[in-house]
């Protein structure tokens, strides 16, 4: 791989860009592999570049059945953040905010990861005592997390409307929280990977699995049988269909979420902004817009749109927090399929079916966890055994009660 | 007055009002019915703008929505609104401009250093570097973020009001072009209801700056006779300044309405600025047009250069000549109607045909009246940068691969650009209709519409152009759809498609799009569609994306659609690509040799075009945000002096400070009394769900984890419920007020939840059953009296028997108290005796101002949810949400009592003997007594082993509830320990975020050292 610098803009800009290599090869499938990774999202992506980078297992084939980071990765709002309240969850999120911060040079391919600070708003005295708990866990789990009173809030962000109708008592503050590009990090990924030798192969779906004596032993494909060592399965919404062709049920519900963008301006909101309270987070990107997160609907549903009335509820909150965005235009909307488990927190686990490795269950909130989930996953699958860290995220925890109920717990759903 | 650019004719300007308007500080004129654009072309003014990312100087290229360059900063101050296209501004006097995106001036802009350096800053250049050393990261995006952008928000509230419309109708129609007024007539005849929308200042779309001739007479004419025709019509509602924006499932439309923008500033009067519509209609008819397609050429972003048929537009709509030697360059027949338009103008106008040769009538008629064409040639070089001086043109090799022979200079100021056609079906595509590519037009069209969502497109959106046939199809459309909205308002079968055939080929285009750099066919690809350097073809104009940026995508891998528009960020900008899309495919389909169908298409997402959020949130700002919910006693409590705090919706009188008191204070003073003689609480906002049914009993017993099918008529129990995990969710007393009648109350914050949990079960599980809940949380008003006095100063207002023999403990009694028809409940939240008097809501202030009155000889006083909180507290009542989070079942709570473990089965029961769940050492509710008894612990503190301040460290669990007790003289907390309730009398501490460390023992939660109330039990919740 030649390597990305301010040279090689300027050496290829000088040879009239002809020299760029591709990001990543489209080879075919080859017969075998040692993991077949299952999904081209963030997720995927970076499960098989640590596998090669840091397992030793470079006989990966990542296969995409659309294009790469076409799922959620490439439809979310760019968040990262680890002040998680539960032990289990401030685990894996802190571990992936330790992988983002040194990504980009890590991957040589500039991820945008921007430290900008994430502040929740709290507007009752439910929330307080929510933000209080959890800012609370956050420090003592050594993540770094501050309470800021309104005044200071208003000094961070003079645009905000303080006294609006459930007025800004206080915010928790994740000083290295923040946001990230996208697209950049599933392609960044997928050029890391390649790099070591993962065949990474869009539009190819998988049609079922062969699995024999309760051992998987590769993925029907459109592109024919891959056989494989092992799988790792990291689809997002379409877990649920997934595990039916391997013949067992996930306790995952898949909802459409949306999220919208404002006409580009010049820098207006420097941090990310989220109000549980009132439903909004909002942040706004390095081209200008305001990139504006919604609630999930109340139905089931696999098609990639949501209703309508969702796109108000968060336009509403959003011009009641900051009504100078009044005069803004939302420029675009669009939706991405969620995979729900009842607790709200991942799942990383095995399954009934021997060497068939599931990552799903992200839910609202999983691009800010794709480098842990990654290196989480991928050590996982090379030891046959899963990672300590990974390991309370198993399914198991559906029969013995030993959820790590996030969502319940901080009423913190994103 | 200089209108250099202003010719004879009518149009549709009103030449006897004239309008002054200022750009960029200048003072200008225009008349009435002028855009900005317009009148900024009248008035010789072509750069009206910088380019994103290059800063190249950039000027009016459409005249519509499609317009992707000319976007300014309108306004100033707390109206003022970024990004505006002038194409769509209609001018009011006093219209103020300013250019965006440059500094110091558009035209000289010291941003346009980034021109010079642009053979270095490819498409995603940006993720190629800045990465060294890491630290700078937030610097260098620190001048990223400032050069990025366009326009400014605003920096003050918006002043200005909106709205939102809800409309239903039979046949919606989007677009009041030709086809969607023939298609609204001919719906309109059926007697359905018909809505007709057309996002332009006036209906009539291509009409508006046609010369034909329609239906025997001119288009001014029919357009007119149309009008005037629909307007008789009641059933029919004509929306001009509207503009469908988004098409979602089950016909459900988005239309943004600007209503009193074109009126300028403070001049709206009592309408809103702009409405925003919600439609259900039962058939649609898209008839949205068709948006030119440029030809790609070098430098071909210069101020000058336009489409053709905005060029048109101009002339016959405004009376502007853009300049007075107009080049036009085309492949098709089409934009011949502009060059004849310019001749006619008394502009100087020359053709350049990239066909070899051409026969239309209306080619024809450009030759006839003298107009030169050159065919088979292409523009090869404009000259010029912030205007054009020149253009040069070459012929065409005959695969089109590359130029031949020399330049020939043409005079021209204006470049009309006419590359075809692309069917506006954005809409189409939004209600997940097929697209199929039509290649006689090589163009996207409608295909299969999906059932859910019937529509039928008509006009230039599904590819028919000529006028005759967008008014044919358009009829057909409209009767179609009226017909079908008639016979199955909510479709089952997909509706039916017009009958009349795509006129392919309609406009005799050559499958041409970019007019190739270089002649030199043995070098490379990219260096012969190299534009690196200075010069460059672009195709996405607002966002600066070139031919060589789809090259390079390509060459890096970023193929697929969406990859390719996501690197090169091409169609991302505020015209969401309208002009650009399928150049881009067509490039890159080119570069694959492959056809645009097998690249493929990207999504069109809604809006059509950008919505102002205003608009979208209408009046729900404010106190309308999410109204607020009062009780009936509201009023008192506001002339009270209540401090109100925020309980999901309800505004709940939180303390009543008396003389300057503080919060704390008040809250003292509230609980002392209600202990030594007697308070009252407004208990209004308790959910209330009245349960009746033959199946009732059974019903209770199955939601709540104890027992209620022995229940006796007339008393009350206390009831948790539980999730499907085996978790509380919520808490009440529900009381028996007939066999099969129960009243039930849940915690005012869940009132919602627990209403919806109760039908998902009796819907979707226990269907055969026979219960019926209606929520009557507002039917009924609720004043509790809690202390000592209680008992007598009900009795003061009733002549009931309240004694303990008449009236026990949790139980009820229907009443008068105060004259009024009261349903009371002997239940306490306190532990005091107390009394919840219900009467209904419309009686709730008399009520309390009965018992004020009355209480005066009580001392009564009157507190709210802090002191409520407090007493509770007092007796280790626990709040669910507050001291229970989702994660805690009954025995976390020390109330096993309440868990009957002889019922078959209740909600939750099965999780409660999951391993986990059933597991000794759990997190579980304890009292925390601070060593310090005048220290408060902060609620949410999290409780460490040992007194050294580490970090990281391990939680025990946390504070849920913490207060100071005036009953109890010192502070008091709940908290949920690990293994709490086996280590009570041991000690952890607090570790706080600021260093504070408090130390604390784990105590019974029940603080009163002198039980005075014979009413211990928990007995109800918040």
């Amino acid at each position: 791989m030649k390597p990305y610098s301010l040279w090689s803009l300027v050496r290829n800009g000088i040879s009239y860009d002809k020299d760029w290599q591709q990001a990543w090869r489209s080879p075919e499938p080859k017969k075998h592999y040692d993991v077949v990774i299952i999904g081209g999202g963030g997720h995927g992506l970076a499960t098989a570049y640590y596998l090669a980078r840091e397992c030793g297992v470079r006989n990966v084939a990542v296969i995409e059945k659309g294009w790469l980071g076409g799922g959620n990765t490439g439809r979310n709002t760019t968040i990262v953040r680890s002040n998680y309240l539960l032990d289990e969850s401030a685990g894996i999120y802190e571990h992936a905010m330790k992988l983002w911060e040194g990504l980009s040079q890590e991957l040589n391919y500039n991820v945008m990861f921007s430290q900008r600070g994430l502040l929740h708003l709290a507007h009752s005295v439910h929330d307080m005592q929510e933000i209080g708990r959890r800012g609370n866990a956050i420090h003592l789990n050594g993540i770094d997390s501050e309470f800021l009173n309104p005044q200071q809030i208003k000094k961070m962000l003079p645009i905000i409307n303080l006294n609006c109708r459930y007025p800004v008592m206080g915010g928790l503050l994740q000083r290295r929280g923040g946001t990230a590009r996208h697209d950049a990090v599933a392609w960044g990924y997928a050029r890391g990977a390649d790099d070591m030798g993962v065949d990474i192969i869009q539009n190819c779906a998988v049609e079922g699995f062969d699995i024999q004596n309760g051992e998987v032993k590769g993925v029907r494909t459109s592109k024919g049988l891959i056989g494989a060592g092992k799988v790792g399965c990291v689809v997002a919404g379409h877990s649920s269909v997934l595990a039916e062709m391997a013949g067992f049920r996930m306790p995952l519900e898949s909802v459409p979420l949306q999220a919208l963008v404002s006409e580009p301006v010049k820098p207006v909101i420097d941090c990310v902004v989220m109000s549980n309270g009132i439903h909004v987070y909002v942040s706004q990107s390095d081209k200008g817009e305001l990139v504006v997160g919604a609630g999930s609907d109340a139905y089931i549903s696999y098609s990639q749109r949501g209703s309508f009335d969702q796109i108000e509820h968060v336009v509403g909150p959003l011009v009641e927090l900051f009504p100078l965005f009044s005069r803004l235009r939302m420029l675009r909307q669009w939706g991405g399929i969620v995979d729900v488990t009842t607790d709200r927190s991942p799942i990383l686990s095995k399954t009934p079916v021997k060497n068939l490795f599931i990552n799903c269950g992200w839910g609202t909130g999983g691009f800010k966890c794709t480098p842990g989930s990654g290196h989480l996953f991928a050590h996982s699958i090379a030891q046959g055994e899963m990672h300590e860290k990974a390991a309370p995220f198993s399914i198991d925890r559906f029969n013995t009660g030993a959820l790590i109920d996030e969502g319940a717990a901080a009423a913190v759903a994103h | 007055m200089s209108h250099v650019n202003r010719i004879e004719g009518i149009g549709r300007i009103r030449r006897g009002r004239a309008v002054r308007f200022y750009y960029d500080g200048r003072q200008y004129f225009g008349y009435e019915g002028d855009t900005l654009a317009s009148a900024l072309l009248a008035n010789g003014v072509h750069l009206t703008g910088r380019s994103f990312k290059y800063h190249r100087p950039r000027g009016i290229f459409t005249a519509g929505s499609e317009e992707p360059n000319a976007i300014v900063q309108l306004e100033s101050g707390a109206y003022t609104e970024p990004n505006t296209r002038v194409t769509q501004v209609e001018l009011y006097e006093g219209l103020r401009a300013n250019s965006q995106n440059c500094w110091p001036s558009v035209k000289y802009d010291i941003g346009a250093v980034n021109s010079l350096l642009s053979r270095f800053l490819p498409a995603g250049f940006y993720y190629k570097t800045f990465m060294w050393p890491a630290s700078m990261w937030m610097t260098y995006e620190h001048f990223i973020r400032n050069a990025a952008g366009l326009g400014k928000s605003p920096e003050q509230k918006d002043p200005d009001r909106y709205e939102q419309l809800h409309a239903h109708c039979d046949v919606l129609v989007a677009g009041g072009g030709p086809a969607g007024l023939s298609a609204a007539l001919a719906a309109a005849k059926t007697g359905a209801s018909v809505i007709i929308m057309d996002e332009q200042s006036e209906m009539g779309g291509s009409l508006l700056a046609s010369d034909e001739t329609v239906d025997g007479v001119t288009a001014a004419q029919w357009l007119k006779t149309t009008l005037e025709t629909l307007g008789t019509y009641d059933n029919v509602t004509v929306v001009p300044r509207c503009t469908v924006t988004g098409y979602f499932d089950y016909n459900y439309l988005t239309a943004a309405e600007r209503v009193t923008d074109h009126l300028g500033i403070g001049n709206g009067g009592y309408s809103p600025r702009q409405r925003f519509w919600k439609i259900r209609a039962k058939r649609v008819v898209i008839a949205a047009g068709a948006i030119e397609r440029p030809l790609l050429f070098k430098d071909n972003d210069r101020p000058g250069v336009m489409l053709a048929n905005a060029v048109r537009t101009y002339i016959r709509r405004y009376c502007v000549l853009p300049a007075k030697s107009v080049c036009v360059f085309t492949n098709n027949d089409s934009a011949y109607d502009t060059a004849i338009a310019v001749h006619e103008a008394g502009g100087a106008v020359t053709v350049v045909d990239t066909r070899q040769s051409a026969s239309a009538v209306s080619v024809k008629r450009a030759r006839d009246v003298g107009i030169t064409v050159y065919h088979g040639y292409a523009v090869s070089n404009v000259i010029g940068s912030r205007a054009i001086r020149r253009v040069e043109i070459r012929r065409l090799s005959d695969d089109a691969q590359s130029l031949v022979g020399d330049p020939v200079t043409v005079n021209a100021q204006v470049i009309a650009n006419g590359g075809g056609w692309n069917p506006v079906v954005n809409l189409f595509s939004q209600s997940r209709g097929k697209l199929r590519f039509e290649s006689g037009i090589q163009a996207f069209v409608p295909d299969k519409a999906v059932a859910i969502n019937p529509s039928v497109s008509a006009g230039s959106c599904a590819g028919v152009y000529d006028t005759a046939q967008c008014l044919a199809t358009g009829a057909e459309a409209g009767e179609i759809a009226a017909r079908a909205a008639a016979s199955d308002p909510k479709p089952s079968v997909p509706m039916p498609q017009l009958t009349k055939a795509l006129a392919a080929d309609a406009v005799n285009g050559r499958d041409f799009y970019v007019v190739p750099a270089n002649t030199g066919a043995a070098e490379g690809l990219l260096q012969k569609w190299n534009d690196r350097g200075y010069s460059k073809h672009f195709h996405d104009l607002q966002n600066d994306v070139t031919v060589a940026d789809i090259h390079l995508a390509a060459t890096e891998g970023y193929r697929s659609v969406e990859h390719l528009k996501r690197y090169t960020t091409t169609g991302m900008g505020t015209d969401q690509g309208k002009t650009s899309n399928v150049n881009a495919l067509s490039i890159m389909a080119g570069i694959q040799q492959t056809d645009i169908p097998s690249v493929g298409t990207t999504t069109f997402r809604p809006p059509y075009t950008p919505v102002t959020f205003g608009a979208i949130t209408g009046q729900n700002r404010g106190e309308l945000f999410l109204q607020a919910r009062k009780t009936p006693m509201h009023a008192w409590h506001e002339l009270n002096n209540a401090v109100f705090e925020d309980v999901g919706d309800w505004k709940r009188p939180w303390y009543f400070p008396r003389h300057g008191e503080t919060m704390h204070q008040a809250v003292d003073r509230e609980a002392l009394a209600t202990r030594q003689s007697v308070g009252m609480v407004d208990a209004s906002t308790l959910g209330k769900i009245d349960i009746q049914g033959a199946d009732a009993a059974w019903f209770l017993n199955m939601v709540y984890t104890n027992a209620w099918l022995k229940l006796p008529v007339g008393h009350c129990r206390y009831g948790l419920m539980l999730n499907e995990h085996g978790m509380v969710f919520d808490d009440g007393v529900t009381t028996r007020l007939g066999e099969n009648h129960f009243h039930m109350t849940t915690t005012t914050g869940g009132a919602a939840r627990v209403m919806a949990w109760l039908e998902e079960w009796l819907q979707t599980e226990w269907p055969e059953r026979e219960v019926y809940c209606t929520s009557v949380t507002e039917q009924w008003a609720v004043a509790a009296i809690n202390g000592p006095n209680a008992r007598a100063l009900l009795e003061s207002l009733t002549d009931e028997d309240l004694s303990d023999e008449s009236f026990p403990h949790m139980s009820y009694k229907s009443m008068k108290v105060a004259g009024l028809d009261a349903r009371v409940f002997r239940i306490s939240f306190t532990g005091e005796l107390s009394f919840e008097i219900n009467v209904s809501a419309r009686h709730g202030l008399a009520l309390w101002e009965a018992l004020i009155d009355a209480g005066k000889a009580f001392d009564l006083t009157v507190y709210g949810t802090e002191t409520m909180h407090v007493l509770r507290a007092e007796k280790g009542f626990i709040i669910v949400g507050q001291d229970t989070d989702g994660t805690v079942t009954p025995f976390d709570l020390g109330m096993s009592w309440i868990v009957n473990k002889n019922k078959p089965d209740f909600l939750g029961k099965r999780s409660l003997s999951r391993t986990h769940t059933a597991a000794s050492g759990r997190r579980q509710l304890v009292g925390l007594l601070t060593d310090d008894p005048d220290t408060v612990l902060p609620e949410g503190a999290h409780l460490v082993e040992g007194h050294v301040r580490r970090v990281p460290a391990v939680t025990q669990g946390h504070v849920t509830s913490s207060y100071m007790s005036p009953n109890a003289k010192r502070s008091i907390a709940m908290g949920l320990v690990t293994n709490g309730l086996d280590r009570l009398g041991e000690s952890l501490t607090a570790q706080l975020m600021d260093g504070q460390m408090i130390g604390v023992t784990l105590v019974k939660p029940d603080f009163l050292s002198i039980d005075k109330s014979p009413e211990t039990k928990p007995e109800k919740g918040q």
